[in-house]
């Protein structure tokens, strides 16, 4: 059952993810990254889904949420507090907006 | 015995972000044996046919990745030797000492020019409940998860693979038994000392010590399938496969474990001999000489390391 298809069913709240300008439903408790590969959509780059490798680093430009443990090599502390995230341990707490933020260094 | 010097791929020392996630991922999925909490808080595990005491390590962190990969040596006086003729080669060589690992006797360490750290050591501990010698069963205990039998070695990315290849046959005495070479020279080196056809492997790429993965030897196709059917079922964090390499021609799948860092299982590849011919992919089959049955190459195998 896709994330949209729970909506109006006793569930968690779903917040609305706007990445680039696309949408994407995400229930709470839900990792922005999955629900988008879930719902076969392509906004951000898949890699190893455990904050490992960066590939889907994303700058969180509102809104509010929790991040799970992700590598220091990709968020460092003080980018973590200005509002960067690997969107695969990215968990909303409300509506978000993203920007794609991968490191061009990589 | 013929084989001597680098007898094989011996340990690798992994960070990962959360130890008890990373326990039940390479203990009850991939079917390692833990062997022992370290005082410093490193876990040692082995694969259930292994005879020495450990082969993979890990370490948590706040990054994932390698730390080093270690190569067993023939005789503790292979330690010296390979010493000196690595100063000769240029490279700076560290000790450390016997037991900084439990149960592993003293080791030599120099970082290669892809930025990688390699060791190397004579002596380890038998594992306490290693494989049966005496009318030996398959087993001791049923295999668990994906069960895998060994540690067999690791793909690492990094800048230099031309001079890397030359130092692991020049100075470390290994073969190399498959290279991809393109018009502006070699970009992957597949390495052995023994008759595997890879022992360590190395592919081209701009940061340096990056870890691509480490791979597991299962013992059939079958059991690639099976790895597959655990992978689904709990949601493991899939790459590709299963599928074959052109390339050694494993039978394989490809997966994270939860801290991203890269994990192969495998079987069959084929046998390699001192007198074998070097074979050669050229850039325009390398998706087949990567993937044979897909025949294309993917960003994110290419692309994606911790």
């Amino acid at each position: 059952m896709s994330a949209d298809q729970r909506d109006g069913f006793p569930g968690p709240p779903m917040f609305e993810i706007v990445i680039a300008g696309h949408g994407l439903r995400c229930p709470a408790e839900g990792r922005v990254l999955l629900e988008m590969e879930r719902q076969g959509k392509k906004f951000l780059p898949v890699g190893c889904r455990g904050g490992g490798c960066g590939i889907c680093r994303v700058e969180v430009l509102r809104g509010r949420y929790r991040t799970l443990k992700m590598s220091r090599l990709h968020v460092s502390v003080e980018e973590q507090r200005r509002g960067f995230a690997l969107a695969c341990r990215l968990v909303p707490e409300s509506d978000l907006e993203l920007r794609p933020a991968r490191r061009q260094a990589h | 015995m013929a084989l001597t010097g680098v007898l094989r791929a011996g340990f690798v020392q992994l960070r990962v972000l959360d130890m008890k996630e990373a326990l039940t991922h390479y203990v009850d999925r991939i079917g390692l044996e833990l062997v022992d909490q370290g005082r410093d808080g490193r876990v040692y595990l082995r694969g259930y046919d292994e005879f020495d005491r450990h082969s993979v390590i890990l370490r948590e962190a706040d990054a994932p990745g390698m730390d080093a990969m270690g190569f067993k040596v023939a005789r503790k006086d292979d330690l010296k030797t390979y010493a000196a003729r690595i100063k000769d080669y240029g490279l700076k060589v560290g000790k450390v000492a016997a037991g900084e690992q439990p149960g592993v006797g003293k080791r030599i360490c120099f970082v290669i020019p892809s930025g990688h750290r390699i060791e190397l050591y004579a002596e380890m501990e038998r594992a306490k409940n290693g494989p049966l010698i005496e009318n030996p069963d398959m087993w001791r205990e049923d295999p668990r998860g994906m069960r895998a039998l060994r540690f067999d070695h690791c793909l690492l990315y990094g800048p230099n693979i031309p001079e890397v290849s030359k130092f692991f046959t020049k100075v470390l005495d290994f073969a190399l038994a498959e290279t991809v070479e393109t018009p502006d020279g070699q970009i992957a080196a597949f390495l052995t000392c023994n008759n595997k056809a890879h022992d360590v492997a190395f592919v081209m790429h701009k940061d340096p010590a990056k870890f691509h993965h480490a791979s597991f030897l299962l013992d059939s196709w079958h059991d690639v399938g099976h790895a597959a059917d655990l992978i689904a079922r709990y949601n493991i964090s899939r790459d590709i496969g299963p599928t074959r390499h052109g390339i050694t021609r494993g039978q394989t799948i490809y997966f994270f474990d939860p801290s991203g860092n890269r994990n192969e299982v495998f079987a069959g590849g084929y046998v390699y001999y001192p007198d074998s011919p070097v074979r050669t992919w050229t850039a325009d089959q390398l998706g087949k000489g990567i993937f044979y049955y897909e025949k294309e190459l993917n960003e994110r195998f290419l692309g994606v390391v911790t």
